[in-house]
């Protein structure tokens, strides 16, 4: 393994991990380490499966072969109970920010601490009130989830999933469809609850600039593989064509810009057959 | 072009045994759900209320409606027969014991079951059920169970109130329009309807139709596709198939109850 | 929270709607309210044929309804039906006469049991017998008879 990366550090290893769905080989063979207190980053394109590593460590997914241990658990050969019971130490921030539509932002910060704690009410407003000051959106507490813009619902979802006060958050593709000021205010957010919280943040993500700007450690993901790996600092720096090409965004390289397709010239000229 | 044929066919039986596991397993884990609900009838009122309260006016209308059509046709069919006396009897025989549990249940179906799936199809796409899972939330117990027992306690209720206002329906164009004499139209009712083989009767069938609707419609969702076009296409089928189970369903009972008498 | 209020009233509403349909159902459309209302007394009648009634049809007196049949039962002693009447309490003054026949409501309705009251000062009592009874009137028998006795005096006519 990596040098930068201690397993005795880490709060989640997954080793030699291999998953298939249907006949395509989503992971084949992947070793990580999420280390305690850091924001560990997993880029890719699209369709490499990164929810589906989130949703395997979340241990909503079974892989087909490897392990994954979170605090030394592995989280496969839980009985129910326990995975119950770790769940409410894990955060997860999903794509579309996963609120109840029924419930308002109120509502929907104070469902987990209602479903999971017996506090009194006066206690759960104050909590809540808490969470949704950290996240800016205090003031937007008796929104519905379809009257918040995107932007608004990941932070208000971000505030519910830190209401149980977990050890680590997972991040699925934070950033996307995001305009600039709310990726910036994502980014500061992730940042700042990181350190003031000291979680252990695991983040999903194909947007380079924000990922690299606050990621302590990078694995990038192509085809199942672990194609790249490092500090932010030493992912720029990847002799990897593949890896270069993604991180400046390149139309063509190792990925290439056409679909596979038979020679232009030849297609042009082959007779006029109707398909 | 046989080999084919058969092919799909042993690949679609496949399939339809698959997802008859899967409802089954779903309707297992919904039922033991059930008994995390009743420690919090909060939640079981919510969907009383969407199930319930908001069926209730189709129900009514249209149990008017159809109990006022049964008290012009009986009373044309019977007169021929110098039997208008008897109308009574045939109106709330008629809604009792059938029109009442089978078409309270399609209409419940296409009101309150579409709506269900459609519900928890988008809870699904939206990946609510899956966010609540890793927030150590069971969706089966926390979504699933108190909207199957909505269901279920909802549709007897719903059947009760159809056939009730069906009957009065059916009196106020027997005697108000066509002139049966009232009393006679509730004596012979009273005279001939049995309380045990008719209204208990009739109160099974509806909790029947209920937990088969609701079990459908859940299921249906839960198992749908989480796009708009899975969404939409589940909710068609849950309509499609609770008719079916609905009506088939009201053969066998039927031919349980009154078979014999 | 009045959201939710408005919505626990409106809950409690149509759940009280839904029991007051089936109250209404069991009480003013079924039978339920003619047999638990009131205490009844029984009292037997034997027909040489008791025809096509069934237990729970009714026992009615001067059109009025009074009671149900609550058993049916052949003697193989005296090859005659044993029925069993229950009779309202508040009917407690039937005479010791009283006559008990099978009657059919209308054409094709149902039998019932009709009892015409006699002359005599003493009633009758729990586990009482009706001694003077008539018979069901058998549809096929009627019409047998009937068409027997044209018959006959079409071949009278003829003779004379």
């Amino acid at each position: 393994m990596d040098k930068s990366v201690s397993p005795q550090n880490s709060l989640v290893s997954v080793r030699h991990l291999t998953f298939t769905r249907g006949d395509t080989k989503i992971f084949d063979d992947i070793s990580m380490e999420f280390e305690r207190g850091k924001i560990t980053a997993i880029m890719g394109p699209s369709g490499t499966g990164k929810t589906t590593l989130l949703k395997l460590i979340g241990g909503q997914l079974f892989p087909n072969q490897g392990i994954i241990n979170i605090d030394n658990k592995n989280v496969h050969q839980l009985r129910r109970a326990d995975l119950y019971s770790l769940r409410k130490r894990m955060g997860m921030l999903f794509q579309s920010g996963a609120l109840l539509t029924d419930m308002n932002v109120y509502d929907n910060v104070a469902f987990p601490l209602r479903e999971h704690t017996h506090l009194p009410e006066s206690m759960i407003r104050t909590l809540v009130l808490m969470k949704l000051q950290a996240v800016g959106l205090r003031g937007a507490r008796n929104l519905m989830p379809n009257e918040l813009s995107g932007g608004m619902a990941r932070r208000v979802a971000l505030a519910r999933a830190i209401a149980l006060d977990p050890m680590m958050i997972m991040y699925d593709e934070p950033f996307t469809g995001q305009d600039p000021i709310s990726k910036g205010a994502l980014v500061h957010l992730i940042k700042s609850l990181n350190n003031t919280l000291g979680l252990t943040s695991i983040m999903v993500s194909h947007d380079v600039q924000e990922t690299t700007a606050i990621a302590d450690y990078i694995y990038v993901i192509s085809g199942g593989k672990i194609v790249g790996q490092g500090t932010p600092q030493e992912i720029k720096q990847s002799t990897s064509e593949w890896v270069q090409q993604f991180m400046t965004g390149a139309a063509d390289g190792p990925v290439h810009f056409h679909y596979p397709a038979k020679d232009y010239v030849d297609d042009l000229l082959s007779s006029g057959k109707r398909y | 072009m046989m080999i084919e044929f058969l092919q799909t066919l042993g690949k679609n039986t496949r399939a339809s045994f698959t997802k008859l596991g899967r409802a089954t397993f779903f309707l297992i884990q919904t039922v033991s759900g059930t008994a995390s609900v009743l420690p919090r009838p909060r939640l079981l009122l919510k969907q009383m209320y969407s199930v319930g309260v908001l069926s209730f006016l189709i129900i009514t209308i249209s149990g008017l409606f159809v109990g006022m059509v049964l008290g012009l046709q009986g009373y044309y069919t019977l007169s021929d027969f110098g039997a208008e006396e008897t109308l009574g009897v045939m109106v709330a025989a008629s809604l009792v014991r059938e029109l009442g549990p089978v078409v309270s249940a399609l209409l419940f179906a296409g009101r309150a079951g579409s709506a269900l799936t459609a519900e928890i199809g988008l809870m699904k796409a939206t990946e609510q059920l899956s966010g609540m899972e890793m927030m150590a939330v069971d969706p089966i117990k926390r979504i699933i169970s108190p909207r199957f027992l909505a269901g279920l306690l909802s549709m007897p209720l719903l059947a009760a109130l159809f056939s009730a206002v069906g009957i009065i329906g059916g009196q106020l164009v027997g005697s108000g329009l066509l002139g049966v004499d009232e009393g006679a139209y509730w004596s012979q009712m009273q005279a001939n309807i049995d309380f045990q083989d008719d209204i208990i009767n009739g109160v099974l069938k509806s909790l029947v139709f209920g937990f088969v609707t609701s079990w459908i419609a859940l299921f249906e969702g839960y198992d749908s596709v989480p796009t708009s076009e899975g969404v939409s296409r589940a909710t068609t089928r849950t309509v499609v198939n609770s008719a079916f189970s609905i009506l088939g369903l009201d053969f066998i009972l039927t031919a349980l109850m009154f078979g014999d008498d | 929270m009045q959201h939710t209020n408005t919505q626990d009233t409106l809950v409690g509403l149509f759940v009280a709607a839904g029991i007051a349909g089936l109250f209404f159902l069991s009480m003013q459309v079924s039978n339920l309210s003619s047999f638990t209302e009131h205490d009844s007394y029984t009292i037997t009648a034997r027909f040489e044929n008791s025809g096509g009634l069934k237990v729970k049809s009714p026992v009615s007196a001067a059109g009025v309804k009074i009671g149900q049949v609550t058993g049916i039962r052949f003697d193989p002693k005296t090859y005659q039906s044993v029925v069993s009447l229950s009779i309202d309490v508040q009917y407690n003054n039937l005479p010791e006469d009283t006559t008990a026949s099978i009657f059919t409501a209308g054409l094709l309705g149902e039998q019932y049991v009709s009892l015409e009251p006699g002359g005599s000062d003493d009633f009758l009592k729990n586990g009482g017998n009706i001694e003077i009874t008539q018979s069901a009137i058998i549809l096929e028998k009627a019409i047998g008879q009937f068409l027997f006795k044209s018959a006959e005096e079409k071949a009278e006519g003829k003779k004379k």
